[in-house]
């Protein structure tokens, strides 16, 4: 039996100089397998009296058991060896930028005009839209703007030629404001009515400060008992929403041929503060809407009852919001869709 | 229109500041544009004469000037370069000491070896003016040594007011003093119109022979005026701070008392007019020369005065050249008049023209008005160029408006303005502004508009006028109380903005372009389309309405190209107008461009450029959203702007929404671009409509996939093959796609080879293999048959 110790002692060896699973696989065949060398070593235990064998067969078993159990030791070690190894070889440098997919974005003008109809879902305005090539009656005389009002100087209007329009006899404009949608939807709903018109309007004019085409939110409500409180309210809520910022808000009296009584509106400048500025050119405040009560000429023209009903109407100029908004200093640059302005949106 | 606020002060003086009166104006609904003083800040400069002159000894531009109007009294030496300088002449004067705009202090100086002591002024030294030409010339009574600001007043500020169009009695000094005197409840200035009685009996017959263009018509004869002689110095000055220029006394006069009262008037020379005074519409084929020389063809119905003859004047915008005050003229026929807003409106513009009369004309003057300044203008020219006045001669006729008759409910004003305002405030307000009571019951009021106010005529109008005095934003606030009916909610329609996003995490970035463009541009793009032209553009290339969105979408692409863009991805969305038989269709679009590599340049990116399939897989993606793919179908398909061999049309169920493909080569050369660009516009129409989800449920049994590559003539679709597959290999085909397309060496140069892959599953039970290789035959029966297909 001295054999054992010495196989042992030798399997050990082998053990720990093993440097790989199969290396260390081989030692546990030879020597723990059903023919290895110290399983061997039970054939021997027949030769043993009944009395010694129980003995030389526990020293046996002993003898496996720390060679199995220095075998598990050293395999946890290197299987954890080769998948450190494994991991090693598979490092990458996760602070190369990634498989580039760019995105895109929205144009200023869009992001905008879906701020406000956002926030004017909130208490369930819907939004209505309508034909950019409008017709005189929608544009002007449904509006309480009849031809050769001075009020129509106030659009410079774009006429178009009308050969290729159905209904001859009327002149045809590109729409001066979102206005007349808010007939066209009078003229086919009874209040109440709660609606924003989005959409691209158009003016003869181009400078600095005008683009020949922009974007506005006309706003109308209408039901009973709408008052010029309700206006004011809805307005100056709209503005602290739109602007997140708790600025005064005042009204001006003013004139639109299809509210009365008109407002301007002004916000106190949200660059200032109220201080005054290059912004609100030293006023402290900026005008940035027009709205009023609708006029009872127009309800009449779409067929509601003013006697009934009262509404109110407002426009807003989304170019304006959003240079306000976001600090664009330059009007023209919303159509020049240059994308390394685009992008900053 | 522009107002000295020291002329507006002489009608109204509220013991406030100028920034409280623009203020006042602001909230009243008057926008004051622009508050400008008068003159610069300046100290030290007075009325000075030159009293004598000579030539610099050393240089020829400059003049030595001994100058009277030192506070000392003594004269004093001045080396003067303005060529309009000479003896006798007054002008400011700075002396030593004196401080000008701009922080420029006058010292004494040494100019080229000379002594000077002091300057003398242009109006633009002293920002009192544009005039630099040379010295500011005063007029000849100017007293020497007066100090220049006192002398003219220069402590004074210029209000520009913007007045809205409805405001027509605003557009006076009179006018803007009535509102300040309303605001602050304080009497306004009378006119000082005196009757001027007749010294002569000279009349003229008129006739009003234009019904209600003109209902009202004074006039009267002035003889034997001194039209040379000079406007006094505080008419010219009132006349600058207003923005108008001298011109001769007579019209002076004229423009004074429509700045001061708002009564346009004009003045003809007598001996022009031909034995009476018409008014009267022009005739077919009558011409005028105005006074700007303008030779202008009458349209009939142009409301005109005329004589015996024929046309003087169109009425209540322009004088014609033949009869206006000259030089010559000795007497004069003064007219002072009420025309119809409706006779004038769009007149003026119809000739081109827009004048301070027809401004206000359009807008209504006061048709009580006339008389007041007939009155007023003959008192001031009598005191100016002399002469005898004869009578006014006044014709009326039935058509002078009534003052409007206005009911106001107390219950309106409750309800329009969510206050209790009682009656005597409501009485107050609406007499300060010049309505009268005309009668009263329980609730309610009726009031007669004043003459000047051709705003007011319903009862909104009067809560308007309530609610401006009483104060906007004093008014109450609150929001519309809103019932909570929940309203029906569809599922079935996409939201642009889900389409628009979609694109956009696909690296499209949204654009807005102009809805008019070059009509050069629009022709290359879709010569088959007659556009819609504007009548008048702001320029030759924004002249007809896009018909389609890709001419915009290549220009941004060519603009941004230009910019050292390698890349781009765009898209927009809008109305394009299409002519046709019905009229103009306005159709909601959506389109789109790539141009340049597949993927940003990176280290990880293939950097193939895009193609068609990169286009086409985005549109696939945006179907994809629809939740129905299925009903949308592509063909092969042309379009004049793209590419014939590579261009697609997309059907919905057999209906045309749209076109993608490779922009035409000669196009793409036309408009300078390189190669590789592609594009897509679709209507938005159903593309906007969707499927709302309905569960099938899940087979949980094992699907079975073959593969077949087929040999089929190149020129078949493979949209086609896969469709008639479809339609043999059995309702258990749950997926078949085309996994590889192979055309080149070793096979038909003919012929194409098309790798599909077959999916079939049974909901309820496994498909063995005996029913799949017998799905399989049928395909392979059928496709041998009708495309003369091969396993390859």
């Amino acid at each position: 039996m001295e054999n054992l110790a010495a196989l042992t002692e030798e399997a050990l060896k082998l053990v720990d100089s093993a440097d790989d699973l199969a290396a260390l696989d081989k030692v546990r065949v030879e020597y723990l397998g059903k023919k290895g060398l110290i399983s061997a070593q039970a054939k021997m235990l027949g030769k043993l009296s009944p009395e010694e064998r129980p003995a030389a067969g526990a020293k046996i078993n002993e003898a496996k058991q720390q060679v199995q159990l220095r075998l598990d030791e050293v395999k946890a070690r290197l299987e954890r060896q080769a998948i450190e190894a494994k991991l090693a070889q598979e490092t990458i440098d996760v602070t190369l930028p990634g498989r580039a997919r760019d995105t895109g974005g929205l144009h200023p003008v869009t992001r905008t005009l879906e701020r406000i109809a956002e926030i004017f879902a909130q208490v369930g305005y819907e939004v209505a839209e309508g034909p950019e090539i409008e017709d005189d009656h929608h544009n002007f005389e449904a509006l309480n703007i009849p031809a050769h009002h001075p009020a129509r100087a106030m659009h410079d209007t774009f006429y178009v030629e009308d050969k290729h329009f159905a209904t001859t006899g009327s002149s045809y404009v590109l729409r001066t404001h979102t206005s007349p949608v808010q007939v066209r939807v009078m003229e086919t709903n009874q209040p109440p009515i709660r609606i924003i018109c989005p959409g691209r309007v158009y003016r003869c004019d181009s400078d600095l400060t005008h683009t020949p085409m922009f974007h506005q939110v006309e706003g109308l409500v209408v039901d009973k008992n709408i008052s010029f409180a309700d206006l004011k309210g809805t307005v100056d809520q709209f503005l602290k929403s739109f602007f997140e910022v708790d600025a005064p808000v005042r009204f001006r009296p003013s004139y639109f041929p299809f509210t009365e009584p008109s407002a301007e509106v002004d916000i106190g400048c949200t660059q200032c503060h109220g201080k005054g500025c290059r912004v609100c050119k030293y006023t402290g405040w900026i005008e940035i809407m027009g709205c009023g009560m609708v006029h009872p000429n127009v309800f009449s023209a779409s067929g509601i009852d003013p006697e009934v009903y009262t509404g109110f109407a407002f426009g807003i100029g989304v170019e304006r919001m959003a240079m306000l908004r976001y600090g664009v200093n330059d009007l023209r640059l919303f159509f020049e869709n240059d994308l390394k302005f685009l992008q900053q949106f | 229109m522009k107002v000295s606020e020291s002329w507006l002060r002489e009608w109204i003086n509220p013991d406030i500041s100028t920034h409280e009166v623009i203020d006042q104006l602001t909230m009243a609904g008057i926008e004051v544009d622009a508050a400008e003083p008068v003159a610069g800040a300046f100290s030290g400069v007075v009325v000075g004469q030159i009293v004598s002159i000579a030539p610099h000894p050393d240089a020829d531009k400059l003049r030595v000037c001994q100058v009277a109007g030192h506070p000392d009294g003594a004269e004093v030496q001045v080396v003067c370069g303005a060529p309009n300088a000479r003896a006798g002449l007054k002008v400011p004067f700075a002396t030593v000491g004196a401080q000008l705009p701009g922080d420029f202090k006058i010292k004494k100086a040494k100019l080229r070896g000379v002594e000077s002591f002091g300057m003398l002024c242009a109006q633009t030294e002293l920002e009192a003016g544009d005039d630099d030409d040379g010295l500011w010339e005063l007029v000849e009574d100017a007293p020497v040594g007066t100090d220049l600001r006192e002398y003219l007043n220069l402590d004074d500020t210029v209000i520009e007011v913007d007045i809205t169009p409805n405001r027509g009695d605003c557009l006076s000094v009179r006018g803007l003093a009535r509102e300040l005197g309303v605001i602050n409840r304080l009497p306004v200035t009378q006119v000082q119109a005196p009757q001027v009685p007749a010294v002569i009996d000279d009349t003229l017959p008129v006739t009003l022979e234009a019904g209600e263009a003109c209902s009202r018509y004074l006039g009267r004869i002035i003889r034997g005026v001194a039209v040379d002689a000079p406007s006094p110095l505080w008419l010219q000055e009132k006349l600058r701070r207003a923005g108008l220029r001298s011109i001769d006394a007579i019209v002076d006069v004229t423009n004074y008392v429509l700045l001061e009262l708002g009564q346009p008037m004009h003045a003809f020379d007598l001996a022009k007019i031909d034995g009476a005074v018409r008014v009267r519409e022009a005739r077919v084929g009558e011409r005028l020369t105005l006074l700007d020389e303008q030779d202008i063809e009458l349209s009939p119905g142009t409301l005109i005065i005329a004589d015996n003859r024929g046309p003087l004047a169109v009425a209540g915008i322009m004088g014609g050249l033949a009869s206006s005050v000259t030089a010559q003229t000795r007497d004069i026929f003064l007219e002072s008049a009420f025309f119809n807003p409706l006779a004038i409106a769009g007149r003026a513009r119809s000739y081109g023209l827009h004048t301070d009369s027809s401004h206000r004309f359009e807008r209504g003057v006061d048709y009580e008005l006339a008389r007041t300044a007939i009155e007023r203008a003959t008192g001031l020219l009598l005191e100016i160029v002399g002469g005898q006045p004869g009578p006014v001669i006044e014709q009326v006729n039935e058509h002078l408006p009534q003052p409007a008759a206005i009911e106001l409910r107390e219950e309106r004003i409750a309800s329009g303005l969510d206050i209790q305002m009682d009656a005597a405030t409501v009485e107050d307000i609406l007499g300060r502004l010049g309505f009268t009571e005309t009668a009263t019951s329980a609730g309610q009021w009726r009031f007669a508009a004043p003459s000047w106010r051709f705003d007011c005529s319903i009862e909104a109008d009067l809560l308007e006028e309530l609610a401006r005095i009483y104060g906007y934003n004093r008014l109450p606030t609150k929001v519309p109380g809103q019932s909570m009916d929940i309203k029906p909610h569809t599922e079935s329609r996409l939201k642009l903005g889900a389409l628009r996003r979609h694109l956009i995490s696909r690296g499209y970035q949204e654009v807005v372009t102009y809805s008019f463009i070059d009509p050069k541009l629009c022709a290359q793009f879709e010569p088959q389309i007659d556009p819609v032209v504007l009548q008048n553009p702001i320029s030759a290339d924004m002249g007809v309405m896009r018909t389609s969105l890709l001419p915009g979408l290549v220009s941004t692409l060519r603009y941004n190209l230009n910019r050292q863009q390698q890349r781009v991805r765009l898209f927009e969305s809008g109305q394009k107008f299409v002519p046709g038989s019905g009229g103009v269709a306005q159709e909601p679009t959506l389109a789109g461009l790539v141009y340049g590599p597949v993927a940003e340049e990176s280290w990880a990116n293939e950097s193939r450029a895009a193609d068609f399939f990169d286009l086409k897989g985005d549109i696939e993606a945006l179907l994809g959203l629809t939740g129905q793919a299925a009903r949308f179908d592509f063909q092969a398909a042309t379009h004049p702007a793209l590419h014939p061999g590579q261009t697609a049309q997309l059907l919905f169920e057999g209906e045309r929404l749209g076109v993608l493909g490779a922009l035409h080569p000669q196009l793409q050369d036309d408009l300078d671009l390189p190669e590789g660009v592609f594009a897509f516009e679709l209507s938005l129409k159903s593309l906007l409509s969707a499927r709302v989800p309905a569960f099938t449920p899940l087979s949980r049994f094992p699907a079975v996939r073959r593969d077949l590559a087929l040999l089929v003539g190149r020129d078949l679709p493979v949209s086609e093959l896969l469709a008639s597959i479809k339609n043999v290999a059995g309702e258990h085909l749950s997926d078949l796609k085309v996994f590889d397309l192979y055309m080149g060496k070793g096979i038909d140069p003919h012929r194409k080879s098309v790798a599909l892959g077959l999916t079939f599953q049974h909901p309820s039970r496994t498909l063995n293999d005996e029913e799949i290789n017998g799905f399989i035959e049928r395909v392979m029966d059928h496709v041998t048959q009708t495309y003369g297909a091969t396993l390859r």
